[in-house]
C-alpha cells in the first residue's frame, strides 16, 4: 500500500467517524442486543434456542401483518411504477405547462398528512363526498364506510398514490432529462412511433432510474401507516393491519421479546430481498466490480 | 428552470387538447381538488363549517355539502387559532425544536460520510454502504426496538432528544448526498489533487460546491419527513407538552373544530413555502442522484 492510498484511508476514516459511530451506537450495537433478546427466555436469563421464532412465526397477527404489508407493496409499487413513468413522460412531451404540472403533481409530497387528514374524512366518511356521487350515478343510497370495512385497503392505495407520484415523477423526470434529443432523432429517422420510442430509448435509458425509484418506493410504502392511523386509529379493519400496527400493539405492551424476535426476522428478510435486489440491478448493469450506490 | 426535455411528440402537433394533456389536467385537478377544500374550509366562519362538516369532524352526523369557496369568507379560524390557542404555539415550537436541530446534526455528520461513499476509496467502502441502504430501507417500527433500548438507557426517553439524537443518524441523507457527490465530475476533482489540495480542501472546495444540490435536497426531504412525523412522537414522548404539531393537530379538532381546518393549513404553510423555494435545487438534487452513466 502506498502513502497515497494510506492517507485515504486515514481521512476515509475520520470523515466517516461521526457518522459511523452514531449509527452504530443508535442502530448497530442495540440490534445487537436485539438479536440477543430474540434467543432468550422473557425474563432475559435463559437460552431458548428457536422458540421464540416458532412463536412469532406462529402468531396469527404477525402472519396477517407480514401478509398485508407484502399485499400492500405487491399491488402499490408497480401501479405507481406505471403510473408516475407514464406521466413523466407526458409532461416530458408537453410543450406547455410543464412548470405547472410539475409542481401541482410534486406537491403532494410536502403535504403533512395530519393536515390533509380533515380533506381525507370528508371524502370517504359515511356521510361523505364519494358516497355522494356514488348515490348520484347509481340512483341509490350509497352509505358505505370506506375506512372501517374491505375498501380500507382501496382508500390506503389511493392515498399512497396521491402522495408519493410526485416523489417517483421528480426521479423519472431527471432520467428523462439526461437522455439527449439525438437518439429520438435516430429512432425517428428508423420509423420509431411514440410507442417504439418508449421501448427502445426511453425504457433502456432509464434502467439507472429504475432501482432508485423501487428502492424509494419501498421506503415510502411504510410511511403510509401515519395516513392509516390518523384515519382508522390503531385497530383498523383486518385488510390494512401491517407490520407498523402490529409493532405498535407491542410497543404499547412492551413486548420487548416478541418485538426483538420479530425485528430480527424482518431484518433478515429485508437483507435477503436486497442481495436479491443487487444481484438482478448488477445484472442488468453488466457492472464489473465498480463501486455504484446501487 | 427551463424546458429541457426534447423528448417531443411530433406526430400530435395539430391536435387542439390531446389525451395526454387532458391526463395531465385531470391529474393536477386530483391533487388540487383536496388542497382547494381544505383551504375553503379554513376561511369559512364556525357556523358555515358546522353546517357542512358536522360529519367529518366527528361532532354529529349529517351529510357532508363540499364547497370550493366559503358563502361567507371570514379569517375568524385564523385569528381564533394564532392569537387566542397558546396550545398550538407550545406545539409548533415543539416541533421546531424537534426539527432544526436535527437537520443541523444531518449536515455535519451526514456530509463528510457521504463523500466518503462516493469518492473515497477504502477498504469495505460497499458493504458499508449496503448497511445503511439497508437501515434506510427498514421502517421505523423495526429499529424502534433497539432506539427504543438505548433511549431508556440512556435516560431519554420522553425528552426532545430522543427524537432528536437518532434522527441525526438516519442513513437516508447520506445515502441521497452519495448518490449526488458521485455525479460530481472526476476532472474537477483531480485539477485540485494536481494543485496539491488534500483531501479536506478536495471535499470543501470542489465536493459541497458540487454536491450542494444534493445536500439541500437531502435536507429538505429531511424537513418534510420529520415536520410530518407521527410514529417517533407517538412511541417516545408520553408527556403532552413535549408534542410535535404533527401530533398535535389530530386532537385539535375534539378542542376546537372550528379552528382544525386553519392548523392545517398552518402546518403545511413551512413544507410548501420550503418547496416551493427549493424548487430548482430540489429538481437539480434529485436529477444528480437519480442520473448515473
Amino acid at each position: 500500500m502506498n502513502r497515497r492510498q494510506r492517507r485515504k484511508n486515514v481521512t476515509a476514516g475520520l470523515f466517516l467517524a461521526p457518522s459511523l459511530c452514531g449509527v452504530c451506537l443508535f442502530s448497530v450495537l442495540p440490534f445487537g442486543d436485539v438479536v440477543r433478546r430474540s434467543f432468550l427466555d422473557a425474563r432475559g436469563y435463559a437460552f431458548v434456542g428457536m422458540q421464540n421464532f416458532r412463536i412469532v412465526w406462529g402468531n396469527g397477527a404477525f402472519r396477517l401483518a407480514v401478509a398485508n404489508t407484502l399485499r400492500f407493496m405487491i399491488t402499490v409499487i408497480p401501479v405507481l411504477f406505471v403510473f408516475s413513468l407514464y406521466l413523466s413522460i407526458l409532461i416530458a412531451q408537453s410543450k406547455k405547462g410543464q412548470r405547472l404540472f410539475r409542481i401541482s403533481l410534486v406537491l403532494p409530497i410536502v403535504i403533512p398528512a395530519a393536515a390533509i387528514i380533515l380533506v381525507w374524512k370528508i371524502l370517504f366518511c359515511t356521510d361523505g363526498f364519494f358516497n355522494q356521487v356514488l348515490s348520484f350515478i347509481s340512483k341509490r343510497k350509497w352509505d358505505l364506510d370506506w375506512v372501517n370495512g374491505q375498501t380500507a385497503f382501496l382508500v390506503l392505495t389511493v392515498t399512497y398514490l396521491w402522495k408519493n407520484t410526485g416523489y417517483d415523477l421528480l426521479l423519472w423526470l431527471a432520467g428523462l432529462s439526461a437522455i439527449p434529443e439525438s437518439l429520438y432523432d435516430a429512432a425517428r429517422v428508423d420509423g420509431a412511433g411514440s410507442l417504439a420510442q418508449i421501448r427502445y430509448v426511453i425504457l433502456p435509458c432509464l434502467r439507472g432510474t429504475m432501482g432508485l425509484v423501487m428502492v424509494l418506493s419501498v421506503v415510502n410504502s411504510f410511511r403510509v401507516y401515519r395516513e392509516a392511523y390518523l384515519l382508522a386509529g390503531s385497530y383498523p379493519d383486518l385488510s390494512i393491519y401491517m407490520l407498523p400496527h402490529l409493532f405498535s400493539h407491542w410497543f404499547i405492551t412492551l413486548d420487548v421479546q416478541k418485538m426483538s424476535t420479530a425485528a430480527v426476522m424482518l431484518v433478515v428478510g429485508a437483507g435477503i430481498a436486497m442481495g436479491i435486489f443487487y444481484a438482478i440491478v448488477a445484472g442488468i448493469k453488466h457492472k464489473d466490480g465498480h463501486f455504484s450506490a446501487f | 428552470m427551463k424546458e429541457f426535455y426534447p423528448y417531443k411528440n411530433k406526430q400530435r402537433k395539430n391536435r387542439f387538447l390531446s389525451v395526454g394533456t387532458f391526463i395531465l389536467m385531470v391529474s393536477a385537478f386530483l391533487v388540487w381538488f383536496p388542497l382547494l377544500l381544505m383551504v375553503a374550509a379554513s376561511l369559512m366562519p364556525e357556523d358555515e363549517l358546522l353546517w357542512r362538516y358536522l360529519s367529518p369532524l366527528g361532532i354529529a352526523k349529517a351529510p357532508v355539502r363540499i364547497s370550493l369557496l366559503p358563502s361567507y369568507p371570514s379569517c375568524e379560524a385564523f385569528i381564533e387559532l394564532l392569537l387566542r390557542s397558546p396550545g398550538f404555539f407550545v406545539m409548533f415550537w415543539n416541533s421546531c425544536i424537534q426539527v432544526f436541530p436535527m437537520l443541523l446534526g444531518q449536515l455535519f455528520v451526514g456530509t463528510p460520510a457521504a463523500w466518503t461513499f462516493a469518492r473515497l476509496d477504502f477498504p469495505g467502502r460497499q458493504w458499508l454502504f449496503r448497511l445503511y441502504v439497508l437501515l434506510m430501507v427498514l421502517p421505523f417500527q423495526v429499529t424502534q426496538v433497539s432506539n427504543y433500548l438505548v433511549l431508556d438507557q440512556m435516560n431519554l426517553l420522553n425528552s426532545h432528544l430522543s427524537l432528536i439524537l437518532p434522527g441525526i443518524w438516519s442513513t437516508f441523507p447520506v445515502f441521497i448526498m452519495t448518490r449526488s457527490f458521485e455525479a460530481a465530475p472526476k476532472a474537477l476533482l483531480e485539477a485540485a489533487y494536481l494543485d496539491g489540495a488534500g483531501e479536506v480542501r478536495a471535499f470543501f472546495l470542489v465536493g459541497i460546491p458540487t454536491g450542494y444540490p444534493g445536500i439541500v435536497t437531502a435536507l429538505v426531504l429531511g424537513f418534510i419527513d420529520a415536520w410530518n412525523t407521527l410514529e417517533q412522537p407517538i412511541a417516545y414522548l408520553k408527556d403532552m407538552q413535549l408534542w410535535p404539531l404533527s401530533l398535535y393537530l389530530p386532537d385539535i379538532v375534539q378542542d376546537k373544530a372550528a379552528v382544525a381546518f386553519a392548523a392545517g393549513i398552518v402546518m403545511m404553510i413551512p413544507p410548501v413555502l420550503l418547496y416551493l423555494n427549493g424548487e430548482g435545487k430540489l429538481e437539480q438534487g434529485i436529477a444528480s442522484s437519480g442520473v448515473k452513466e
